[in-house]
Order: structure tokens, then C-alpha cells, then sequence
């Protein structure tokens, strides 16, 4: 008999169907990857299974645990059960633990909770369960809070929290989306420990293929709140059996067609008298690259080690140097912490440099006051990694994506202005129609269409792009891909991808830079550093990538 | 705003009241609002009885036909007075309420967008003004200019400057960092710009909310210098005197107490109301869902 069965659960929350008719079986020390995009459901279906349900939400079928009875089981059942027989690992590991508590007392505490245990034993449970999850207490202390640890650790914390008690079935509902890929694979390789040392059932969630044909050995295929397919993974991956599953993996894999742009555009016809003289007689002819990054470095102040001694600087960017090519796409690839995004800010003049210099198009923007970085922004543009966070909620599309307009020096009527977001809203794929909506009334990618449209409507040449696609479900990330180099191909767009999923590198840009603590280790096309990387730093991340087909590979070799 | 989208703007303000209207607090909170005001309005021109008029042998009547609220210890006729006082204490709020989002929400924003010692300096300010007690400050500038409404309006005013100054800036701080401001930012629009594009329709909501709660609190600020005899002198009624007066005499003439201290209620009570539904319309995810 398995440990968790699901039979027959439809979930309806306030009279909407959420779950129809999902089947779900693990078995003891069996991990389950459960794939789906979002909305698909599999987060409902782990709450259900933790009866964590949100008002209004009516469960039934047959859900059944250990012998219990899961939906007929009473709020005092569930809490016994809850963090000791089933643990659960969430997400977000910055809001998944209480910011005001120590570390040992928020894992001590269900310790407490559950057993009774004294604080002292309680405590003495909670720095051997640290212990295990890579928090040895003669570096983290007990003592420590949540603020002083980074994403990575804090995930071990959570880890720790769940699996204190020897729990029979661990969820992790997307343990990983959060972090960078290298502390991805260390999290995945914790979970996976732990798994076979206590004969845990594992329920992973996950939106990405490869991470869960990694980890598990059965796979569920969810959308739409049923499920599409089931069984063990290497078969089920490999013959795709299902169309839903065959999508789903094309686009994990998806690399978009690229036209290169000719490198012979006509650069010269765009470049004025003025910045041929800045370049100097030694460059003669030639047009200056469209950015060139000299000897950046950018410092922060740190804080104070005492009250009396001086404040550390903070070195977030060390003396980064490189060009960028009109219509050139390169990828800038590292960690998170690296001072990518810094470096990015930086870029488009969001932020100075404490030293070196940062041109656009020969014209020196990081001297340049705000007043005088008009005609500049005009030619680069940005668009952020959150769909959600990256518009006023307040405003309707059409006055989101005309915002950059302000940086044209004719400003044009309101008709004028209308057709020109009605424009860019084509260029990106959505109707014209959009632009009376609020952003809210949008998906994820459709929203990423908007924050496009709104860095293209300038006829930017250079766009940075800060992980744009990291929050998007896969399908909806091929198609955004997509876009972007479909928009590089027709407006010779030159793209700054900053990111650290190497298959976003692969897809989209011609060269990677690889950055680690503030420098740039390694630079050059983008398939010679991706499957030949020189340096550390680089090797570390590509070794740590999920890969469907090498994940595949692999399982096919275990499981026949 | 107004040359921003001036095609869509018409419809859109229009369907801004159709919403408005639809909203069972708003419409509430507006109609006793409405009610309250002309009230007050009305008494310029009519009141049941004159307030200045004392009749000493209609003291004390319960409510009547004749005085349909009853009358005080002077043998004024409670109604009127309570239209009169409207005046006051509406006088009073709205226009401390007006001095402290006027100056205060300014700096708040002020504060926010510059950040540093610009930031440091008025926060720091405003912690001093925050040290003393509104009241006594209150019969401070009463001792120098003398006791009335005006001076009660000022006094009540100044001491909600910080109060919107802080709520202003912690909207703003929070909003700072958003993506959809460095995005505008990068778009070169300046500080100033982007704190009326972005920052201050996104922290309206709060600033509503605090603006009702300062309103009650103004209306009681009033009520107390009254009580005090620093606020609105003497004939002219006011509904924290009336209070006062009451006090003494609850247990023979209750109503005396009670149709005032309803006044008071039902006026903050028609505010939260009309706060409460302001913010969900204004707030357009909160707006889909109902």
C-alpha cells in the first residue's frame, strides 16, 4: 500500500473548479516530481494533502495518508500531523521563515511542539537536523537570525524545519525556482540525501523538466487541474507518450530561430561627427563599439564592524571592462551576488560608477548629469525580471507603455501617441485593443509582452534585459525567447541578458559573459563557453545547469 | 494627468463615479457626508431656533414637538445648536486635515525621493514636533495669539503635519525601489515627476485612510480645546462644548449629552465610510473582485 493516495480529488474554491479528478500515489522512499505551469494546480494538490487550503476551498474524493483519512480528518489530526509525519519545504525562502526568531528557535520549535521535548533536547535536535543540512554550528550558531544568512542557507533552515522530525512524506513545492542554479544543485543533492538516509517519500513540485527528471522516479503531468500523464520518469520523458508532455519538453528545450543580423550594418551612416572625434585618431574609421564598459567599479558603503571603526566598503563590481556591438546579443551570466544586476543599473545610468566610465554610442553617460542623459536613455531601454512588479498597477497599458515617450524630444499628440503604442503592442504580439486595460487583467507573459513593448516603443538600440524570462512558465518562456530574438533579427536591437539559466544564454545571445564577485572571468561566443568553460566560476555554473537531455540520458540508464 | 491621456480620460472619470456609486460603504459614507454638510450649510440660513437666544424657561426640555431634540441649560434649542456646531468642528477638521496633508505629504515625498541628510533632517524635525503633546502646544499658541477657532485650527493643523509627513514617506520608501520606478527612471523622468505619476496614486490609499482617522481625531481635538475654553468661544455652539456642558447634568437631561456625542459618531462614522470606500475604488485590483 502506498504511503500517500490521491483518488478521484476534485477541489472547488468559492465554486471555481481547481482539481478535477487527480489520481496521485507515492509509495515509501519514492520521490514523485509533479510537473505542471502555473495555475496548473500542483500546489493545490500538496495543500490539499496538508489541508492548507484557503476559505472556501471544498475537497472531496479520497485522500488518504498513512491509513488516515486526510479530508475527513479534524483540525487537532491535522496538527499532529502537519511538520512531523508530513513536512513541507515552500518556495520562497526569504518569507518562509519568521524574521524575528533565531534560526535554532524556529527549528526547535516544532521539535517542541511535537514531541514535548524540553528546550534544551528540543535544541539539541535542532543543531543535529542543522548540522545535517550544511549548518554546522560552529559557523551558524543557533543564535543566528534569518537576515543573516543568505538564500541558499536560509533554504537549508526551512529543509531543516521540515525534516526535523523524520518526517514519512517531505513537499517541496519549487524548492529551488528562488536560487541561482549552483545552489539549486547543492539544495537538490541535500534533498536527495535526505531522502534515501530516512526513506522519505518525496513530492517535488516543480515547473522545470529537467530538475525533476534529475530527482525523481515517477513523474505526474498536470494542467489545467487534471492530471495529463503518469508513470516512471525516464519512459515517460523519453516517449512522450502524451501530447501535453511532448509540448512541455519541447519547449524546456526550445531555441529560437535566429537570423544573425548581418555584422555589416550600416553603423557608420549612424554615427555623428562628434563621436568620431571622441574616439581618438588611433580608431579611425572604425565606429565606436554601442557600449563600451571601462574599468568599471562600484563600491558600497558597508556596515560598520563597531560603532568607532570605519565603515568596510563594499566592492560590488571590480574593474569590469567590455564592448557590445550594435545588434549584438550577449548573455552575462553568473550567481546571484555576483553584481550583475549592479552592473546592470550601472549600465543604464540608474546608478554611478565609483570608478571607469560607461559609453553609449561614444557619448560618456556616467559623467553625464540626469539633465543631460535624455538623448541617451532614448537609446537603451530596459525590461525586468518580475511581470508582476515591473508596472504601476494603477495605470492603464496604454500610458505604461508610452512612458518612455517622455524621452523623445517632439512630444507627440494624444492620437499620435495611441498609434505609437499600438505599434509596439503589435510588435510584441498583443492586440492595440490592450492598451485601455489594466496590467493586472494580464498573464505573467503577457504582462512580459507589455514590459517588451514598453522597452521597444523608443526604438531603443541597446535593451537590457534582467532575467526576463526566470519567473515565466516554460511554454510561456519559449514564446518570449522567442520574441526577443525575433525583435533582434527585425530592429537590430542589441541585448544585454543578464541571468543565470545557461539554456536562456544558449537560446538567445551570440556571446556569454561569465561574472563572478564583481569581475568578469570569462568572456566569448556563446556555445565555445558553454560547453568549453575555461575558468572556474563558469565550469561551476554549466556543471550545475539542468539539462533535460543529459538528466534523461541518465535516468534512461537507471531505469532501463 | 490632465495632457496625458486626454482621450480616455472622460470616459474613464465617468466610469470612476458609475463605480463609486456602486460601492455599498462609498455610497454611505457619501450620502451622510453629504447630509452632515448641508446641514451645516443649511444653518447659515435657517436654523429651528436662534442659538444666540437664551430662554431661560424653556430650560431643560426633553424632546418635543416643539424642540425636537430638546433643549440645554440655557434653553437652546439642541438641533440648532447641533446644526451651528456642524460648522465648527467640520471647519476645524477639514481644514487641520488640508494643513497637515498640505505641507506634510510634500515632505514626506520630499523626504523619500532625496533620501540622505535632506531625509534625515526633516524626519528628525518632525520627531521633534511629535515630542510635544498636541494640547499643550495647543494652549501655547492660545496663551500668544489668544483663545478661538481660528488658533484651534492651527494648532490641531501643525500637529498633523508629521503624522502625514511619516505615513507619506513610508508609502514612498516602499514604493522606491519597485521596478515599475526604476523602469520610469529609465525612461528620464526626475524625481518630481515620478512622485506625481507613480508615487502618489500609489500611496493615495493610505494617505485616504490616515485622512479619515485624522479627521475623527481632528473633530475630537476640537471637542477637547472646546472643553478646555480654547477652541470656538462662546455663543458660538460648538459639539465638544456641548458635550462639556452636558457632563454635569447627564443624569437629569440625557439627551443633552446624547444627540451631541451622535453628531460626533455618525459624522466619523459617514468618514471611515466614505474613507474606507474610496480606497477600494480607487485601487483597481481590489475593484475586479468585488
Amino acid at each position: 500500500m502506498s504511503l500517500l493516495e490521491i483518488e478521484k480529488l476534485n477541489l472547488s474554491i468559492g465554486g471555481v473548479p481547481i482539481l478535477k479528478d487527480v489520481d496521485l500515489a507515492i509509495s515509501q522512499g519514492q520521490v514523485m516530481g509533479l510537473v505542471g505551469e502555473s495555475g496548473s494546480g500542483k500546489s493545490m494538490t500538496a495543500l490539499t494533502v496538508m489541508q492548507l487550503l484557503p476559505n472556501g476551498a471544498r475537497a472531496n474524493g479520497r485522500v488518504s495518508f498513512d491509513g488516515i483519512d486526510i479530508l475527513a480528518a479534524p483540525e487537532a489530526a491535522m496538527n499532529q500531523l502537519r511538520g512531523d509525519d508530513i513536512g513541507m519545504v515552500f518556495q520562497e525562502p526569504m518569507t518562509a521563515l519568521n524574521p524575528v526568531k533565531t534560526i535554532g528557535e524556529q527549528v526547535a520549535e516544532g521539535i517542541r511542539w511535537h514531541t514535548g521535548a524540553s528546550r534544551r533536547d528540543a535544541e539539541d535536535a535542532a543543531r543535529q537536523i542543522l548540522d545535517r543540512v550544511g549548518l554546522p554550528e560552529a559557523k551558524f550558531p543557533l543564535s543566528r537570525y534569518p537576515h543573516e544568512l543568505s538564500g541558499g542557507q536560509r533554504q537549508r533552515v526551512v529543509i531543516a524545519i521540515a525534516c526535523a522530525l523524520k518526517p514519512k512524506l517531505l513537499i517541496a513545492d519549487e524548492p529551488t525556482t528562488a536560487l541561482d542554479v549552483v545552489l539549486q544543485q547543492q539544495i537538490l543533492e541535500l534533498l536527495r540525501d535526505l531522502v534515501d538516509e530516512r526513506k522519505m517519500a518525496l513530492l517535488l513540485i516543480s515547473h522545470d523538466l529537467a530538475v525533476v527528471t534529475d530527482m525523481s522516479d515517477r513523474v505526474t503531468i498536470m494542467r489545467h487541474g487534471a492530471v495529463m500523464e503518469e508513470g516512471e520518469t525516464a519512459p515517460t520523458l523519453s516517449k512522450q507518450a502524451h501530447p501535453y508532455t511532448r509540448q512541455l519538453a519541447q519547449a524546456s528545450m526550445h531555441v529560437p530561430d535566429r537570423q544573425r543580423p548581418a555584422p555589416t550594418l550600416p553603423l557608420v551612416a549612424r554615427v555623428g561627427p562628434e563621436v568620431g572625434a571622441a574616439i581618438g585618431d588611433d580608431m579611425e574609421g572604425t565606429p565606436p563599439p554601442l557600449l563600451a564598459v571601462e574599468g568599471v567599479v562600484r563600491d558600497y558603503r558597508g556596515r560598520r564592524p563597531s560603532l568607532f571603526a570605519p565603515a568596510q566598503p563594499f566592492r560590488a563590481v571590480n574593474g569590469v571592462s567590455f564592448t557590445i556591438g550594435e545588434g549584438q546579443s550577449v548573455a552575462l551570466v553568473g550567481r546571484s551576488g555576483c553584481g550583475k544586476s549592479t552592473l546592470a543599473r550601472m549600465i543604464l545610468a540608474l546608478d554611478r560608477p565609483t570608478v571607469g566610465a560607461i559609453r553609449l554610442d561614444g557619448a560618456e553617460v556616467s559623467a553625464l548629469p540626469e539633465s543631460a542623459l535624455k538623448p541617451h536613455r532614448r537609446k537603451m531601454q530596459v525590461v525586468f525580471q518580475d511581470p508582476y512588479g515591473s508596472f504601476n498597477p494603477r495605470h492603464k497599458v496604454e500610458r505604461l507603455v508610452a512612458e518612455p515617450l517622455h524621452l523623445l524630444d517632439d512630444q507627440p499628440d494624444a492620437a499620435e501617441r495611441r498609434e505609437m503604442v499600438a505599434g509596439a503592442l503589435h510588435e510584441v504580439g498583443l492586440a492595440p485593443s490592450d492598451m485601455d486595460k489594466y496590467p493586472h487583467e494580464f498573464s505573467g507573459g503577457q504582462r512580459q509582452r507589455i514590459s517588451i513593448a514598453r522597452a521597444i516603443i523608443t526604438r531603443p538600440r541597446l535593451v537590457v534585459a534582467d532575467e526576463p524570462v526566470s519567473a515565466l512558465d516554460v511554454s510561456i518562456r519559449a514564446q518570449v525567447l522567442d520574441l526577443f530574438a525575433d525583435l533582434n533579427s527585425r530592429l537590430g536591437v542589441a541585448y544585454l541578458f543578464i541571468t543565470h539559466d545557461l539554456t536562456v544564454a544558449r537560446a538567445i545571445t551570440d556571446e556569454v559573459m561569465v561574472m563572478h564577485e564583481g569581475e568578469i572571468v570569462e568572456r566569448g561566443p556563446t556555445a565555445e563557453v558553454l560547453d568549453r568553460p575555461q575558468s572556474d566560476a563558469a565550469r561551476a555554473l554549466v556543471a550545475a545547469a539542468p539539462d533535460l537531455h543529459r538528466a534523461l540520458q541518465r535516468k534512461l540508464a537507471e531505469q532501463g | 494627468m490632465s495632457a496625458a491621456t486626454p482621450a480616455s480620460q472622460l470616459p474613464g472619470w465617468r466610469s470612476f463615479v458609475g463605480e463609486a456609486f456602486a460601492n455599498r460603504s462609498f455610497l454611505a459614507g457619501f450620502v451622510i457626508t453629504l447630509a452632515i454638510a448641508l446641514m451645516a450649510l443649511l444653518s447659515y440660513f435657517w436654523t429651528p431656533y436662534d442659538v444666540t437666544n437664551l430662554v431661560v424657561a424653556d430650560r431643560m426640555k426633553t424632546p418635543s414637538a416643539d424642540h425636537l431634540l430638546g433643549t440645554d441649560h440655557f434653553g437652546r434649542d439642541i438641533l440648532s445648536m447641533i446644526m451651528v456646531g456642524a460648522r465648527n468642528s467640520i471647519a476645524v477638521a477639514v481644514v487641520a486635515v488640508g494643513i497637515g496633508m498640505g505641507i506634510g505629504v510634500p515632505l514626506g515625498c520630499w523626504a523619500a525621493a532625496r533620501g540622505g541628510w535632506v531625509d534625515e533632517a526633516l524626519m528628525r524635525f518632525n520627531d521633534v514636533v511629535f515630542a510635544f503633546p498636541a494640547l499643550l502646544s495647543a494652549v501655547m499658541i492660545t496663551a500668544i495669539f489668544g483663545p478661538g477657532a481660528i488658533n484651534a485650527i492651527i494648532a490641531i493643523g501643525i500637529f498633523n503635519v508629521p503624522v502625514f509627513a511619516r505615513v507619506a514617506r513610508a508609502g514612498a520608501l516602499s514604493l522606491w525601489p519597485r521596478e515599475y520606478i526604476l523602469a520610469a527612471r529609465a525612461a528620464g523622468k526626475g524625481p518630481t515627476l515620478i512622485t506625481i505619476e507613480h508615487i502618489l496614486p500609489n500611496i493615495a490609499s493610505i494617505l485616504l485612510v490616515q485622512g479619515t482617522i485624522q479627521f475623527a481625531l481632528g473633530i475630537l481635538a476640537e471637542a477637547s480645546l472646546s472643553y478646555l475654553g480654547l477652541g470656538a468661544q462662546p455663543p458660538m455652539p460648538s459639539w465638544g462644548r456641548m458635550l462639556f456642558d452636558a457632563q454635569t447634568r447627564m443624569v437629569v437631561a440625557p439627551y443633552m449629552a446624547i444627540f451631541p456625542g451622535m453628531a460626533i459618531v455618525i459624522t466619523v462614522l459617514g468618514l471611515n465610510l466614505l474613507g474606507d470606500g474610496l480606497r477600494d475604488v480607487l485601487d483597481p485590483r481590489l475593484r475586479r473582485r468585488r
